[in-house]
């Protein structure tokens, strides 16, 4: 219902405005559309120039490939600079990561046509099964990126981390007082719930949610036989009902947490010792010319 | 204590009454060791007191040396109730003060003035006899005192300095605003101090915190229950205090009367500010604008005779303009009318190389002879108003600004004439405005870009006008005000009907037109009524609402500079949706008849206005007719614009979101902030509201009429190039900019120690690495004096790229938008 005469502010100076897309989506898939053809003219150089005395590492193709592949796996490894590295200038983590995603992919082209499909116990093949792994484990976090950070908005309803933690606080004190009148042997197995904090448990046990001897979900089997009337220990029994869907909120929260980084502890290690296989690759192969 | 200094200098006969047992009660009551800044810097002191930027320990130190060498009489303890003229009755001299009281008809009470000498009632009843009064009291005014029977006894309290220094006490703090809270959190917050901290709330407890502690900000009240559920403290919902005696205090609670041990009360009640006291001694305000300042003659002297009013009462909240006018004031009591201000080197500065080559008293007299707003101005007020403002020369076709370029001040044209281009592909259509006459003011009032071209049509000088120091003299001298408003509605009229319109042409318009402000959330169309007025948007913003299926669809936002309510003149239909004020706006309300009339006699302008209409018609007809299959999104989409403008996207210029579905959480954006900053992050990507997976970090939204630029003592935070809302390196790091900001995206903190290179953390570890060091760290690795200072999101002003954190976030979960942009209902959908 307006016209807007004097906004036309918006249009002009320094244009900021960002567009709403991911990653994978960028600029209308621009990166998938490059590594795609940089894919093609590789496949097509491999099977259209015939090579004597067959398609390896050491002919010019061979070279050719390899010298794109290492230059390739350099720069991809450089994300870790650039993300930190806050500098002045147009770039954008978000074209980089985009960037850092399709023409990673297409070193399994790149890579696969520069071994020649010969590939042994040595040095070289660790080089390439190195790089598969960065590769899978890279895919993984594509997967786990475009998936998790929803279902962890979902499972956070809004709230933050920290007020999640609280809520848990709130339900504590209130579990505390709850079970005073309670009798020696069930105030204790509230007690023992309520030393069970949700960051006890270790890596392998967020990232799986599991938790065996969870003290909460055995403090709320204990009170399955009360009698109805005792009315103390219902209550008691409902709070920590309460406490069990908060933790476990809170446990889902870690786990996908985790999930997001977890990938990384395989990709970020795995590159180095790619970077390293890789050096030796290219000294030997230059050293046993 | 400036002016008793020069008294004591001249030898004149003086008192300085004091209300405490100290001196410069405002610096004493700063937290201990704060850094007191002496800005403005160009200007020179001028004061038999030495002032320098320092500590409050050293300055405080300084004053009180200097006042015993001066043998200034000062008198401690000293709390004046009353000032009285003792003289004959000034004839025709009547003092109306207009008390409002609350659903009731004002209250007028009038009072005679009497000459001087003036005889000053102090609250011991003591009482002063004195030929003139210099009232330099400040705007704080008094606490709000408690009233219950034993309120007077020496361990009632109304405020606390220091909470370190109270150890092993059972306290009672009365009132939960953020004074209250703050002493009480002071007080509780180390066990080892075991103190007893109680406070008092009289609302009721409720789970939402806006309820039950509706004076305090949210994060302080959230921390308080926590401090209150952690056990430190105890808040006592539903209280008030009943009786106080030696050692004990009575409550009187929902559950009846409760004793308990008490050693102190503090109480925090809020405070009234002086201004009835002054009206009582015959001194009259410009208006009854809350921020009115006394009416002052150019030396300072009140409308009573003989009283005279500077520092912040008079509307110059820093030290140092207080300080040189207590000087100047009593120059002037003593007869010395020569003195020229301590601005003047300022001033020659200002108009130096300007054509003429006059003096500053021509050019403040040319001034004022040739600038219609400002022929109501004092010499004083002119010379104050300056030093705000520049003076600017144009040749002939010189451009002064470009249409979209930002800028917030106001021009007025001292000689010459300028043109506006209207047509932005025709620099021959121009509008010319003549000398004396004002421009820019668009800018002014909404905060937002240059909305045409100007021109100088021949040599031209202009007075540029900084926003505060116009909006200071609209405040100041309703004649300018009342010009400036008449100049800018018709403008912005023409300029938005544009159709080759004259200003004859609207005249009959603008004689029915209505301001109006109108508070958030409230209707000023209502979709099916058979309303024909137009409204236009001069500040704030609405929000378009159709009902569709029962529920309210969000339709568009309108920003300020819109018009909306011309649909029904047209069609002479009923209102086809409802538009409310999405913030407090302000609107002038045109009467439909009136226009129609104008809209007949220009079929050019009924034309454009057509045109218009039918965009808007398609896009209703686009929402009904997808209704069925998109109303889920719809729906959720209207929830969401709700929610944006719930959180301030409705003032905001450019704000920062994250989109939940793509964000991994690497923090990346606030790492990103802290390094392109001094190492200090102005955003936390976590707090905040959710919506729909839509995140509202906290993060600062740039305001179109920014809270925190409505009280900055040294006018350091501005409205940058590209719109952005910073604090330049002027700051005192008074934290009113922090405290006004209702959405918390202002901190208070250091610049930390310089960082060790991102290369040396990678492979040597040194340092804490990219993002925000930890506090210990900086602590730890900090050289010198700590200045705490307000830091704020600049936008990455003067950054090459734009703001980091978004050219940071790698999944592009981060965008930066524009509420009329985002906020479309088009956008929306496509987007869904």
């Amino acid at each position: 219902m307006a016209t807007n005469l004097s906004s036309g502010a918006l249009q002009a100076g320094r244009e900021f405005r960002t567009d709403h897309e991911s990653f994978l989506q960028h600029r209308s898939f621009r990166w998938l559309k490059l590594s795609s053809l940089l894919m093609l003219v590789c496949i097509a150089a491999y099977f259209l120039i015939d090579v004597e005395p067959r398609p390896n590492g050491g002919t010019w193709v061979g070279y050719t490939l390899g010298t794109i592949g290492a230059g390739l796996i350099v720069w991809l490894s450089l994300l870790g600079f650039r993300k930190r590295a806050i500098t002045e200038g147009g770039w954008s983590l978000k074209a980089w990561t985009s960037a850092h995603v399709y023409l990673g992919l297409s070193l399994i082209v790149i890579a696969t046509l520069h071994t020649g499909f010969q590939l042994g116990w040595n040095v070289h093949t660790l080089a390439y099964a190195l790089m598969m792994l960065v590769i899978v484990s890279g895919i993984v976090g594509i997967w786990f990126y475009s998936t998790i950070p929803a279902e962890l908005s979902l499972n956070r309803r809004e709230m933050t981390q920290r007020q999640m933690l609280e809520g848990l606080k709130a339900l504590d004190r209130q579990l505390n007082e709850a079970a005073q009148p309670l009798p020696r042997d069930q105030a204790d197995t509230v007690l023992a719930a309520l030393g069970d904090s949700p960051f006890s448990a270790g890596f392998w046990r967020r990232t799986f949610n599991y938790y065996p001897g969870c003290k909460t979900t055995r403090a709320i089997a204990v009170f399955d036989d009360v009698p109805a009337s005792d009315k103390d220990a219902k209550r008691v029994q409902r709070l920590l009902m309460r406490r069990k869907g908060q933790l476990e909120r809170i446990r889902r929260h870690m786990k996908l947490k985790a999930l997001l980084e977890s990938w990384l502890f395989v990709h970020v290690p795995a590159t180095l010792a790619l970077i390293a296989a890789l050096a030796a690759h290219i000294v030997s192969v230059f050293f046993y010319w | 204590m400036s002016a008793a200094g020069r008294a004591a200098a001249l030898g004149i006969p003086h008192v300085l009454l004091e209300k405490t047992d100290h001196l410069s009660d405002t610096i004493y009551k700063y937290q201990k060791g704060k850094h007191v800044m002496a800005t403005p810097n160009q200007l020179i002191l001028r004061s038999d007191h030495e002032f320098d930027a320092g500590k409050r320990e050293q300055i405080l130190e300084k004053w009180v040396g200097r006042t015993d060498e001066l043998k200034i009489n000062v008198k401690y303890n000293a709390e004046v109730k009353a000032i009285r003229g003792t003289g004959p009755a000034i004839p025709g001299s009547v003092q109306k003060i207009v008390m409002r009281r609350r659903g009731k008809p004002d209250e007028v009470q009038e009072i005679q003035r009497h000459e001087p000498p003036y005889e000053i009632e102090l609250t011991s009843g003591e009482t002063i006899i004195a030929e003139t009064v210099i009232l330099a009291i400040g705007t704080q005014g008094n606490p709000t005192l408690v009233t219950a029977p034993g309120g007077d006894l020496p361990h009632v309290t109304y405020q606390l300095d220091d909470p370190t220094e109270v150890l092993d006490e059972h306290i009672v703090v009365v009132g939960v605003g953020d004074a209250g809270i703050e002493n009480a959190r002071g007080l509780a917050e180390d066990p080892a101090q075991r103190n007893v901290v109680s406070i008092l709330n009289r609302k009721p407890k409720s789970t939402n915190v806006r309820e039950s502690f509706a004076n305090a900000k949210e994060p302080n009240a959230k921390a308080l229950i926590e401090d209150d559920a952690e056990g430190k403290l105890t808040i006592r919902y539903e209280s008030e205090i009943k009786q106080v005696e030696e050692g004990w205090v009575t409550l009187s609670t929902r559950d009846g009367e409760e004793r308990i041990k008490c050693d102190r009360v503090i109480a925090r009640i809020g405070s009234a500010p002086p201004r009835t006291f002054v009206e009582q001694c015959g001194i009259e305000f410009t208006s009854d604008d809350r921020q009115a300042y006394p009416t002052l003659s150019p030396v300072f002297e009140s409308t009573a005779p003989g009283i005279f009013v500077i520092g912040a009462l008079a509307g110059y909240p820093l030290i140092k303009h207080c300080m040189n006018q207590g000087y100047d004031v009593v120059e002037f009591i003593n007869g010395n009318t020569e003195l020229k201000p301590a601005d003047e080197p300022l001033l020659v500065e200002t108009f130096a190389g300007l054509p003429h080559n006059k003096s500053v008293e021509d050019w403040l007299a040319h001034l004022k002879a040739n600038v219609s707003i400002l022929h109501d101005m004092s010499t004083l007020q002119l010379r104050e108003f300056m030093l705000d403002s520049d003076m600017r020369a144009y040749a002939a076709g010189e451009t002064i600004f470009e249409k979209s370029a930002p800028g917030s001040s106001l021009f007025a044209i001292v000689e010459g004439s300028v043109s506006v281009r209207i047509d932005k592909n025709d620099p021959t259509k121009t509008v010319t405005i003549p000398q004396g006459s004002i421009f820019g003011e668009v800018g002014l009032i909404s905060g937002r870009r240059r909305s045409a071209t100007v021109v100088a049509a021949e040599q031209t000088i202009c007075v540029e006008i900084s926003r505060n120091a116009a909006l200071k003299l609209m405040s100041q001298v309703p004649p300018a005000k009342r010009e400036i408003e008449r100049i800018s509605t018709e403008r912005q009229l023409l300029q938005m009907f544009g159709s080759g319109l004259t200003a004859e042409d609207l005249s009959e318009v603008m004689a029915t037109a209505k301001f109006k402000t109108i508070p958030a959330g409230t209707e000023i169309i209502t979709e099916g009524d058979r309303g024909k007025n137009i409204f236009v948007i001069r500040s704030g913003s609405m929000t378009v609402e159709k009902n569709i299926g029962g529920k309210p669809v969000f339709l568009s936002y309108l920003p300020a500079g819109s018009y909306v309510g011309e649909m029904a003149l047209i069609d002479d239909l009923p209102r086809s949706a409802t538009v409310r004020a999405a913030i407090k706006s302000d609107v002038i309300e045109l009467d439909g008849e009136a226009f129609q009339r104008v809209l007949q006699a220009k079929p050019a302008l009924f034309a454009s206005a057509r045109k218009e209409m039918e965009v808007r018609r398609r896009t209703n007809e686009m929402i009904e007719s997808r209704k069925e299959n998109f109303s889920t999104i719809v729906q959720l989409y209207s929830e969401q614009a709700d929610f944006l403008v719930s959180q301030g996207i409705g003032e905001a210029t450019d704000v920062l979101l994250i989109d939940e579905t793509l964000c991994v959480g690497c923090d990346n954006c606030e790492k990103a902030c802290a390094d392109s900053h001094d190492g200090l992050s102005r955003l936390d990507r976590e707090a905040g509201l959710t919506f729909a997976h839509l995140h509202v970090p906290t993060s600062c939204r740039h305001c179109e009429h920014p809270h925190c630029m409505a009280d900055c003592p040294p006018n350091a935070l501005h409205r940058g190039p590209d719109g952005e809302v910073s604090i330049d390196e002027t700051c005192i790091g008074c934290g009113n900019c922090q405290r006004n900001c209702p959405y918390g995206v202002i901190r208070m903190d250091a610049r930390p120690p310089k960082k060790p290179s991102l290369l040396a953390w990678m492979f040597l570890g040194k340092g804490p690495g990219p993002g925000e060091a930890s506090k210990l760290w900086r602590k730890k690795n900090s050289q010198g004096d700590q200045v705490k200072k307000a830091i704020k999101c600049d936008m990455c002003t003067g950054i090459e790229g734009g703001p980091s954190c978004v050219r940071a976030c790698p999944t592009g979960a981060a965008i930066r938008v524009s509420p009329d942009v985002f906020l479309s209902v088009t956008n929306m959908v496509d987007e869904g």
